[in-house]
């Protein structure tokens, strides 16, 4: 468990104030201008040694991203883009970072763009964040009135921060969907490649990163790359929010070391599973777009990227959606399906066509309306998108419905023995067809 | 050059290929729907996915992806693309069975049936059977325009029409509305398109979701006969296919011409065809006591020849209309020629066009596909977007790859790329000779300066002088060096190059189209198809023609001649590029191919000419205008001709410059004609009515 002294975000639940007086109390902005001093080279390895691992879902070396951005070139600036697009089903710890630790963020968003060589940050803040938006721009304007940001702040990099408000669109959240939509444009993502490194927002160099990997970056690089590296298992290094949701006592946001366990998490922080760890029956481990794991895969699971991943599941986003015996499993995957249909931005072939499909054909399994050799028909639909779209959104509507078949085909099963035995009575037969 | 290895083959391609232009280098058939070798790519169909070794295990949208992002093997192979393998197979398949999923069945009564990309590549690529019982989509239908019929539920959202209306036609009038499976796409509240070109959606269209309105239900593309022809509704000679069912022109399709039309058409071209077959000419007429009355052939040739006969010879004369053949003009010629007939001429606008000048000053020098070559153009009294569309498109595909400066001389119109308005007229235009204006500047910094000039600047009142002075204009920007000539004259009329290539131009003495026009110039005035300019009373009037247009409603006697896709004809482009029409049909009723009605007339007069048929013609037309024998050739104009243009000089006039072409929709007789085109001219007619309240 991790202790209080390797805390990153100390004022995760909002006890203390956001204000900047207050996040200088607690650490924040602390020697920025020696870590600047430091160098590009210095920062990047210090990343790269940490090990942090991005923290939007893919699990993507943030210090390797960040050497991607090429050589400075005259009349293409860099840009930083900061994705607080937050809008994956249960995850919700970014909102608390820009709710109560703003100055973390807005500090690694210096760092970061120093590292990058760009001038400009944006911080692109999903529709629904009003507060957080509020919250996050209250923060902007206090470190412009300190001069800790701005054209001439005391950190000696000509800097500026813009935080942009979304419409509310899922899509936005994947980065070159962000991108154009931070242009005007539709949401919709880009081909890749180019990546967003080379042709990114308009038509400049540009790297985006989730919140959460931005923020840690000011306190890895105070406390060293080797502190980070030191905190939860190999190749999935040190601390990391984890939203916990669904059928526990005590839903929370808490900060702890990659690799803790799935039962730890939930019995320490979250009061425990409602009616006790045997009334699991199923957790979805980082958000609605990865598969569910079934509660004997739940024993003495590890939270971290690549045992997930080893699990046919992932980390993603760490929010964690517990569910008790008593949660319709075919329902709660229906809904989540209905979400990625709602959220398909229509751009390519089988997220567009692909998305409605699973979703009726699901929905009409959790009635049990549905015939047994549908289930294997749903699961070769569900392969026919994955991989085949242009962006993400295809896997991540598609995973779910795999996991439900891969762990709860039983179910499906009943519930369509259920359905049948229910609509042809007993004595059921055959009327005959009137002879004309 | 990149080397890749497609299907286990080895091909060796240029490094900015994409996957699939490898693919089809190396003889892969690669299916497509969103792919257009002339628009943007999308790459969001995902029919075109292929197999990539040694990149991630999922396959890669072909079209988008540059043979250059491709990773060699580890001991530097040249990449493996696999088009043939399972995975490919199978993702086909399910792209295939994704697209047809909320596809209606309705191919029977679909009128893209038989060119369906979608039915051929579902034979081709998908699997028989559909697994998908839930209720299919249903999209209502939108309408965008008198001319494109919607069936929004056969739509798969490849989003070529919206990147043709964005790109090439630059008016950003359709788009998609909506996400997802709800995504549908619409002009803004279901508004007409307004673009010239927006007829090329129809074929972009991969499916039958747009279609040609004019054109529905009438026929099944497998019953028509198809002959490659050229078009004569503007100067450029854009190629088509005619196609006909029996005598009937049912529609009119693009070809592909790289040299001029690339695979655009106009709408006038597109759906001109209507015209074709209302207020035709189909017998001969003479008129008795004030009024029109059918005839026979023998008696209007007749009446004709005794006029022609008795008449001073010197009072005679011949306008030649803008929808004329060579063959046509070139026995009209030769029979006034040996009637002594001096008073000829082609340009009934008036135009100061002198094929004495040479030919390099009356045709576009640097030729169409030239215009992408430019870095800067000037346009003088011009309005390329409704006397060429094509070429307009032309010019804004100039403009989009950046480094040109248009500059516009004449009315202010919206030429969807970014023109400078740099003023109405003639002053202007000796600003820029003079070299006061900024503009030219950009010209002389120009490597390759463009200069335009309309046929609506040569025919005002100062029509020499302007020519003179856009010639000056060339010559002071250095458009005139090896390897270039900048000075490029936009006709409005598909005849007029090719009229003043024959010398169709009023002889020693003669009088002039609109001389000849005046009242009481002449006793008799023969017009070939001549219906954009008024004959005032006195002459007596032959009219040879198609239409019940202007010109047959002042005529005395009316020879039922036939229609562009009714004849075998040689066009000349406003570029001097020489094309053959086809015939695709016959003239309706008692009409005859308009050289023929010259021929049997010669007899009459007895001036006799000495060809029978079409082919002897040719060889004598060919005998005179060697040049003329070249198809589809530019015999190119000499640059010192348009030095000597530059130095005539004269009054330029004060008239501001007008466009040859003052209603897109109605400008010759077979659109005047079409119903559809009426249709489009009120509906252009009342937006600008409602735009300037």
């Amino acid at each position: 468990m991790l202790t209080d002294r390797d805390r990153i975000f100390t004022n995760l639940n909002g006890r203390h104030g956001a204000d900047v007086k207050s996040a200088l109390r607690r650490g924040a902005w602390d020697g920025t201008k020696f870590l600047l001093e430091k160098g590009r080279d210095w920062i990047i390895t210090e990343m790269k040694s940490s090990g942090l691992r991005g923290r939007g879902g893919a699990g993507f070396p943030t210090g390797l991203k960040w050497s991607f951005m090429p050589k400075p070139q005259e009349g293409r600036p860099h840009y930083l883009v900061v994705n607080a697009d937050e809008s994956e089903p249960g995850t919700c710890k970014d909102r608390e970072i820009m709710r109560n630790d703003p100055h973390l963020l807005i500090e690694g968003c210096l760092i970061a763009s120093f590292a990058m060589h760009a001038n400009a940050c944006y911080v692109y803040i999903r529709g629904e964040y009003v507060r957080e938006r509020e919250a996050l721009q209250r923060a902007v304007d206090e470190a412009y009135a300190e001069n800790l940001v701005g054209p001439n702040n005391k950190h000696g990099w000509p800097f500026d921060i813009y935080v942009h408000h979304g419409a509310g669109a899922y899509i936005c959240g994947e980065e070159t969907a962000l991108l154009e939509s931070l242009e005007g444009k539709k949401g919709m993502p880009r081909l890749k490649p180019p990546f967003p490194a080379n042709m990114g927002l308009y038509g400049c160099p540009t790297t985006v990163n989730n919140v959460e990997s931005i923020a840690v970056a000011g306190e890895i690089l105070r406390r060293g790359g080797d502190w980070f590296a030191g905190l939860g298992k190999p190749n999935n290094t040190g601390t990391k929010l984890f939203s916990i949701s669904g059928h526990v006592e005590r839903p929370c946001n808490v900060e702890e070391e990659m690799g803790i366990t799935l039962r730890e998490l939930v019995e320490k922080h979250c009061g425990g599973v409602r009616g006790g760890w045997d009334n699991l029956l199923g957790v979805i481990p980082g958000g609605s777009s990865v598969p569910v794991l079934p509660e004997h895969q739940c024993q003495d699971l590890s939270m971290d990227f690549d045992t997930l991943r080893n699990l046919k599941s992932g980390l993603g986003t760490a929010a964690v959606i517990v569910m008790d015996k008593s949660t319709d499993i075919i329902r709660a995957i229906a809904r989540i399906s209905y979400f990625y249909k709602h959220e398909s931005c229509g751009q390519c072939t089988p997220c567009r066509e692909g998305t409605g499909w699973m979703w009726r054909v699901v929905s009409r399994m959790a009635e049990g309306r549905a015939e047994k050799r549908e289930i294997d028909m749903l699961l070769e639909v569900t392969t026919q998108i994955e991989g085949h779209t242009i962006c993400a959104l295809g896997d991540a509507a598609a995973w779910p419905v795999q996991g439900l078949i891969r762990h709860y085909r039983h179910e499906i099963e009943r519930r369509i023995d259920e359905y049948t035995a229910r609509s042809t009575p007993a004595d059921y037969a055959m009327p005959a067809v009137a002879a004309e | 050059m990149t080397k890749i290895i497609v299907d286990g083959a080895e091909v060796d391609v240029p490094a900015e290929y994409t996957i699939l232009q490898a693919c089809e280098a190396a003889g892969a058939e690669i299916p497509r729907f969103c792919f257009h070798e002339r628009l943007s790519i999308a790459g969001n169909c995902r029919m075109c996915l292929v197999e990539v070794k040694g990149g991630p295990p999922k396959p890669v949208a072909s079209c988008a992806m540059g043979v250059r992002d491709l990773r060699p093997g580890p001991n530097g192979e040249p990449p493996v693309v696999s088009t043939r393998s399972p995975m490919v197979r199978k993702a086909r398949e399910g792209v295939m069975e994704f697209l047809l999923i909320n596809h209606p069945l309705d191919c029977p009564i679909c009128d893209q049936g038989g060119e369906c990309d979608l039915q051929d590549q579902s034979m081709a690529y998908g699997v028989s059977g559909s697994r998908f019982f839930e209720n299919k989509r249903a999209v209502e239908d939108k309408y965008i325009g008198p001319l494109v019929k919607t069936q929004m539920n056969r739509c798969i959202h490849c989003t070529r029409c919206v990147r043709f209306v964005a790109e090439v036609a630059g008016s950003p009038e359709i788009g998609a509305i909506g996400r997802g499976e709800d995504m549908e796409i619409t002009t803004y509240l279901e508004t007409a398109m307004t673009s010239e070109l927006q007829g090329n959606v129809i074929d972009l269209c991969p499916v039958g979701a747009l279609t040609s309105k004019p054109y529905a239900f009438k026929a099944r593309p497998w019953e028509l006969s198809k002959t490659e022809s050229v078009d004569v509704m503007d100067a450029l000679g854009s190629a088509i296919r005619v196609d006909a069912r029996g005598r009937e022109v049912m529609r009119i399709l693009p070809r592909v011409n790289d040299d001029v039309n690339e695979e655009w058409i106009s709408d006038k071209t597109r759906f001109v065809w209507d015209g074709l077959g209302a207020q035709r000419l189909d017998r001969p007429y003479v008129r008795d006591n004030g009024r029109l009355r059918p005839a026979s052939w023998g008696e209007a040739l007749g009446v004709v020849a005794a006029r022609l006969r008795a008449a001073d010879k010197g009072r005679v004369g011949a306008i030649v209309g803008d929808l004329a053949a060579v063959e046509e003009m070139f026995a009209l010629k030769d029979l006034f020629d040996r009637l002594g007939v001096r008073n000829l001429d082609a340009r009934q606008d008036g135009a100061a066009f002198d094929p004495a000048q040479g030919r390099a000053s009356y045709i576009f020098n640097p030729t169409i596909a030239g215009v992408e070559q430019a870095d800067a153009i000037l346009l003088i009294g011009t309005n390329p977007r409704h006397e060429a569309p094509v070429l307009n498109a032309r010019i804004r595909k100039r403009w989009r790859r950046g480094g040109v400066r248009v500059g516009l001389l004449g009315e202010r119109v919206d030429l969807t790329y970014g023109a400078e308005h740099l003023g109405a007229g003639p002053d202007t235009l000796t600003e820029l000779v003079e070299g006061k204006h900024s503009f030219a500047k950009a010209l002389a910094d120009a490597e390759r300066p463009l200069i335009i000039v309309g046929a609506g600047a040569a025919a005002g009142e100062g029509g020499a002088a302007v020519l003179s002075a856009a010639a000056k204009l060339a010559k002071n920007a250095g458009a005139l060096a090896a390897g270039w000539n900048g000075f490029a004259v936009l006709h409005a009329a598909a005849s007029r190059v090719g009229a003043l290539d024959l010398g169709l131009v009023p002889g020693e003495s003669g009088l002039t189209a609109r001389q000849m026009a005046g009242a009481g110039a002449l006793d008799l005035l023969f017009l070939l198809g001549a219906d954009e300019i008024d004959v005032e009373p006195g002459a007596f009037v032959v009219y040879v023609g198609t239409h019940g247009d202007r010109g047959a409603h002042r005529a005395d006697v009316i020879l039922p001649g036939a229609a562009y896709t009714e004849k075998s004809g040689l066009y000349v482009n406003t570029e001097g590029r020489v094309q053959l029409a086809n015939r695709a049909a016959f003239a309706p009723g008692e009409g005859r191919e308009d050289w023929a009605i010259l021929r049997a007339l010669s007899e009459q007069v007895g001036a006799r000419l000495p060809y029978d048929t079409l082919a002897q013609l040719r060889a004598a037309l060919f005998a005179t205008h060697p040049h003329m024998a070249a198809l589809n050739q530019i015999s190119a104009g000499d640059a010192s001709d348009v030095e000597r243009l530059a130095s005539a000089g004269g009054p330029l006039g004060g008239e501001p410059f007008r466009s040859a072409v003052p209603d897109f929709y109605l400008s010759n007789p077979i659109a005047r004609a079409s119903a559809v085109m009426a249709e489009m001219s009120a509906l252009r007619a009342a937006r600008f009515a409602e735009a300037a309240e």
